[in-house]
């Protein structure tokens, strides 16, 4: 089947089988291979990107239903060099150590600070309840995550980064209401 | 080059790992695509007992895209069998082990036939076209019975036993008879507790690649131990060892999963070698918990004997380990890494330790995170708290009344080990404090008294454990076929620059920033200049790789003696650059000088020096690089004491977490940030084996946890908040003073829980509740219904079809 996905900002077209599913169409033949697969149930969340702004689990999805949407994987987040501010909290917060979920971990925060701007311990544990991470322990993780959500509010840091942040933000397909 | 301003030792430095973890720009084995490549799938057995009476591979082999499908019996000749390096008695029964099975299964899982396809999908399309007569044999699955011989998992063995391990310090000498002890004995306690199964689950599944070209064989593999990896295929194979490369990539998390070799990765050598182009295997996750080795499951009888004042003086340790169908890597070892911590921090007079190591048609078993020191620790700590309560003694009472005090260290145990430093006092005071353990007390009575629906309950955790593997005369004297040091290099480049060679093997503790910092404050140079190198065998062609809370303190400290001599060397060229006494010469932040002058070189100008050789001193060698292998002496000995508040709802039997302090005592810390997410991850990993998982096998041995729906490897709604704090004795067994840290959590937090739980309903009559304690289990204790093994705790949603999982 023929489709047309635009992933990370660039259009692709594509002739693929109907049963490919989408985590293997960005990882084999786009060669996206910073968004992996942890397990074959949709219980792990490794696969996680967004579609449409929204995240999904993209082994859980076949490619021809992708067709005609916008998809952003871990690749795509950054921007001219500057990370987004959930990755630079996972950095600064070490909420991260083999890093394999990490891409996911990162997409499903992203998702979760768009419905929830100052999320609490509580809300951060449930909002990434479909990710497993078996490094951390998760401590880290919820902090990094409240951590971005205090980085990304309006007006908070310094000037510049305000708004740095906002672009980067505004540019971001994080979904929400 | 300029001098570092600050120690790097003890900073919590932010991970150079994490800029291409955090983008995506990774590179895990499954990555990997090489032109011509093929892809293997694995026919896994779905019985767990069974003669093969025949495959047919004719219509798989007729598939679009099929290149070739291979039987056991197409590799007989070729595929040698596993290695197993512990063969931890002269007379161990151990079955040959091939990694395509010839003419028998013996466990639901194990490799039957393969398919090799121009891609996965094909590939996989193709099992199901293989058709395999199996002639089921009966199933031994339970331990005792398993024990009677009556069915035979290896009839060629004659038993299912697989070795029987003792010591005993009567006739070692390091203590009295334990039966003499138990005789005369005020209190004996015997407790039965079971060690359930549980499965690693690395979140990276494993992935193999081999690229035969070139007259190599490159093996990629996400392996904790590209080192013995190496090494072992060569000896299956025979394939010369200088022919295989092996290459272990970002590997994404082991915790002794991925300390193995196995089936697949030589699977994927032969078929490379066979086809002449690059195989790649990765597997689902099903297949990993199929396949990859299991851990724990004991049954542990332990008879303790004490005065009644509190005090201990006998411990009896009886075990039966189970070793799964086949003895992988170091699979008979691993109960063995526990001989040496039941006694733990407690100062008994007679030990006795019996270990039987039994087959079964189960997947087999090896290390997992603590390997052998968790199962150690839970039994010593619940025989702790069943001593309180038999003598009506607050628990961290009877655990002070018999613990190594800090003046006692060096302390030789009644299992013969020396502990070289600690402070159980001080751990356990800044424990309680952190944990409010009074107020907890008061509430605790409270709850009691008004019969709240919501009970809670006190659990204590004083563990320690033996890290730092090992002392190569240790492991020569128990029997393993390596040894336990590490090695380490350092190259300093012209420009100053440096490149650390490293014999571990990270996936996911932050070598290349712990290691960056410690090269950083030996040499002086800044942190950012010093680039590590790992895991591949053509640039670190010597290791002993990562597990047993090693890769500090035992590769850290290779690194620090590297280093040492790379300043050796430097010290004596800048005492001839600077026309000076070697003596004379001082080395502060990066610069040597000459005592009582302002002559100054820096490192770098030294290194650029030796470099460019124009002027060394009478033979000198030109260049600044150090090459140092480490063999510890001894072992390391990390403790701390780790306090949880359980909830116990009474009427579901759900247990919250209200609080978890840990406090440990890992020596000295280099990185702060990674020692912290170390405990963490292990507390995780130990809280889930107390409350959510366990590997059920059903009667006809089909794993039926075999997916994340069915094995609950908890999420983050699942865990509390973790308090962590530390006090430190240095390690006198190296110089860095550091005793480890990776599996402290692990080991200390699953009796923890256990006795929290307990603690809170002992009151309301029950005993004893086996892990996990799932709410179905708690609630049914508090029925006072029996809540045994039989009864599936977790999972069990039956998703896991008589195939194995495979369609």
């Amino acid at each position: 089947m023929k489709i047309s996905v635009n992933v990370d900002g660039v259009t692709y077209a594509d002739e693929v089988e109907a049963r490919l599913l989408l985590v293997h169409y960005l990882r084999e033949r786009l060669g996206k291979t910073g968004t992996v697969v942890g397990c074959d149930t949709g219980n792990c969340g490794a696969c996680t990107v967004h579609l449409d702004g929204h995240s999904i689990k993209s082994c859980q999805m076949f490619a021809v239903q992708a067709n005609g949407h916008e998809v952003t994987t871990i690749e795509g987040l950054a921007r001219d060099g500057k990370l987004h501010p959930v990755q630079e909290a996972f950095r600064n917060n070490h909420a991260l150590q083999c890093g394999f979920c990490t891409p996911g971990m990162i997409m499903q925060a992203i998702d979760l600070l768009a419905d929830e701007s100052d999320p609490d311990d509580e809300t951060v544990r449930k909002g990434l309840e479909g990710n497993l991470c078996r490094c951390t322990g998760y401590q880290n993780i919820v902090r990094a995550v409240q951590d971005a959500a205090q980085r990304m509010k309006p007006g908070a840091g310094p000037k510049i980064e305000q708004h740095s942040d906002e672009h980067v933000t505004a540019q971001q397909p994080v979904g929400g209401e | 080059m300029t001098a570092t301003a600050e120690p790097e030792v003890g900073k919590a430095r932010l991970r150079k790992e994490d800029a291409r973890l955090i983008t995506g720009q990774t590179t895990w084995t499954d990555n990997i695509q090489l032109t011509g490549m093929l892809h293997m799938a694995v026919l896994r057995s779905p019985v767990a007992h069974a003669r093969i009476r025949h495959i047919d591979c004719s219509r798989a082999t007729a598939m679009p895209g099929v290149a070739i499908v291979l039987t056991g019996e197409d590799l007989a000749a070729e595929q040698g069998s596993l290695p197993c390096a512990w063969p931890i008695t002269e007379d161990m029964k151990a079955p040959a082990a091939p990694a395509l099975a010839v003419d028998q299964v013996n466990f639901a899982g194990e490799a039957v036939a393969l398919v090799i396809a121009d891609n996965a999908y094909r590939a996989a399309d193709a099992l199901a076209a293989i058709d395999v007569d199996y002639d089921e044999l009966p199933v031994v699955l339970d331990l005792e019975e398993a024990l009677q011989d009556q069915d035979l998992v290896h009839p060629d063995l004659g038993t299912n036993k697989c070795a029987t391990w003792v010591l005993d310090s009567a006739e070692a000498g390091s203590g009295t008879n334990v039966e003499d002890e138990i005789a005369s004995a005020e209190v004996v306690l015997e407790r039965t507790f079971r060690q359930q199964r549980l499965i690693p689950s690395f979140m990276e599944p494993r992935s193999v690649v081999v690229d035969p070209s070139a007259g190599m064989f490159t093996v990629w593999s996400a392996t904790q131990i590209p080192h013995i990896l190496r090494w072992m295929l060569s000896a299956v194979t025979g394939i010369a060892e200088h022919k295989i490369r092996v290459i272990a990539p970002d590997v994404g998390g082991g915790f002794g999963g991925k300390l193995q070799v196995t089936p697949e990765e030589l699977l994927c050598l032969l078929v490379a070698r066979r086809m002449g182009r690059p195989v790649k295997w990765t597997e689902s996750r099903t297949e990993s918990m199929l396949s990859a080795h299991h851990g724990r499951d004991q049954i542990q009888k332990i008879t303790l004997s004490a005065r009644r004042d509190g005090t201990v003086t006998g411990l009896k340790v009886e075990l039966l380990a189970d070793m799964g169908a086949y003895l992988r890597l170091v699979t008979p070892g691993i109960p063995i890494l526990g001989a040496f911590m039941f006694n733990a921090i407690y100062k008994f007079a007679a030990y006795r330790f019996v270990c039987t190591n039994v087959f079964t048609n189960k997947v087999p078993t090896d290390a997992y995170r603590g390997a052998g020191r968790p199962e150690a620790t839970f039994a010593i700590e619940r025989m702790m708290d069943e001593l309180a309560v038999e003598l009506d003694m607050d628990p961290m009472r009877v655990r002070e009344l018999n613990w190594i005090k800090h003046e006692e260290f060096p302390f030789t145990t009644v299992a013969g080990m020396t502990y070289d430093s600690g402070n159980y006092e001080a751990a356990t005071a800044r424990a309680m404090e952190l944990f409010d353990y009074e107020a907890l007390r008061e509430e605790q009575q409270r709850r009691r008294s008004s019969r709240d629906p919501v009970q809670i309950g006190i659990g204590i955790s004083t563990y320690t454990e033996m890290c730092g593997l090992a002392p190569s005369r240790v492991l020569g004297a128990l029997r393993y076929a390596a040894g336990g040091w590490e090695s380490a290099s350092i190259r300093m480049l012209p420009t100053g620059k440096v490149e650390v060679i490293t014999g571990t093997s990270p996936h996911g503790q932050g070598h290349e920033t712990v290691w960056s910092q410690i090269v950083a404050d030996r040499l002086g140079v800044p942190f950012e200049d010093v680039e590590v190198l790992h895991g591949d065998t053509a640039s670190s062609h010597r290791g002993m790789d990562s597990y047993g809370s090693r890769s500090l303190a035992v590769g850290g400290t290779a690194l620090v003696h590297a280093a040492d001599k790379v300043l050796a060397k430097a010290r004596r060229l800048a005492a001839h650059m600077m026309e000076c006494d070697e003596a004379d010469v001082e080395f502060a932040t990066g610069s040597f000088s000459v005592r009582g002058t302002s002559t100054v070189r820096t490192l770098g100008d030294v290194v650029l020096a030796a470099h460019v050789a124009h002027d060394l001193p009478e033979g000198m060698e030109p260049g600044m690089d150090a090459d140092a292998t480490f063999d510890p002496d001894n072992f390391s000995f990390p403790h701390g004491t780790h306090l949880c508040a359980t909830e116990v709802d009474t009427q579901t039997g759900m247990v919250r977490i209200r609080s978890y302090v840990a406090v440990d005592d890992v020596g000295t810390v280099v990185n702060p940030l990674i020692v912290d997410g170390q405990v963490h991850g292990g507390l995780a990993q130990g809280i889930a084996q107390a409350l959510y998982e366990e590997a059920i096998h059903d009667e006809m041995g089909t794993l039926t946890t075999a997916t994340f729906a069915d094995y609950l490897v908890p999420s983050a709604a699942d865990l509390p908040a973790f308090m962590t704090a530390r006090t430190s004795t240095p390690a006198t067994s190296n110089p860095l003073g550091v005793k480890g840290v990776g599996e402290a959590g692990t080991i200390a937090s699953t009796p923890a829980v256990v006795n929290g739980v307990l603690d809170a309903v002992r009151h309301l009559g029950v005993r004893d509740i086996e892990m996990p304690l799932s709410p179905e289990r708690v609630w049914t204790a508090l029925q006072g219904g029996a809540a045994d093994a039989s009864t599936p705790a977790a999972g069990g949603l039956g998703s896991i079809d008589a195939q194995g999982g495979q369609s």
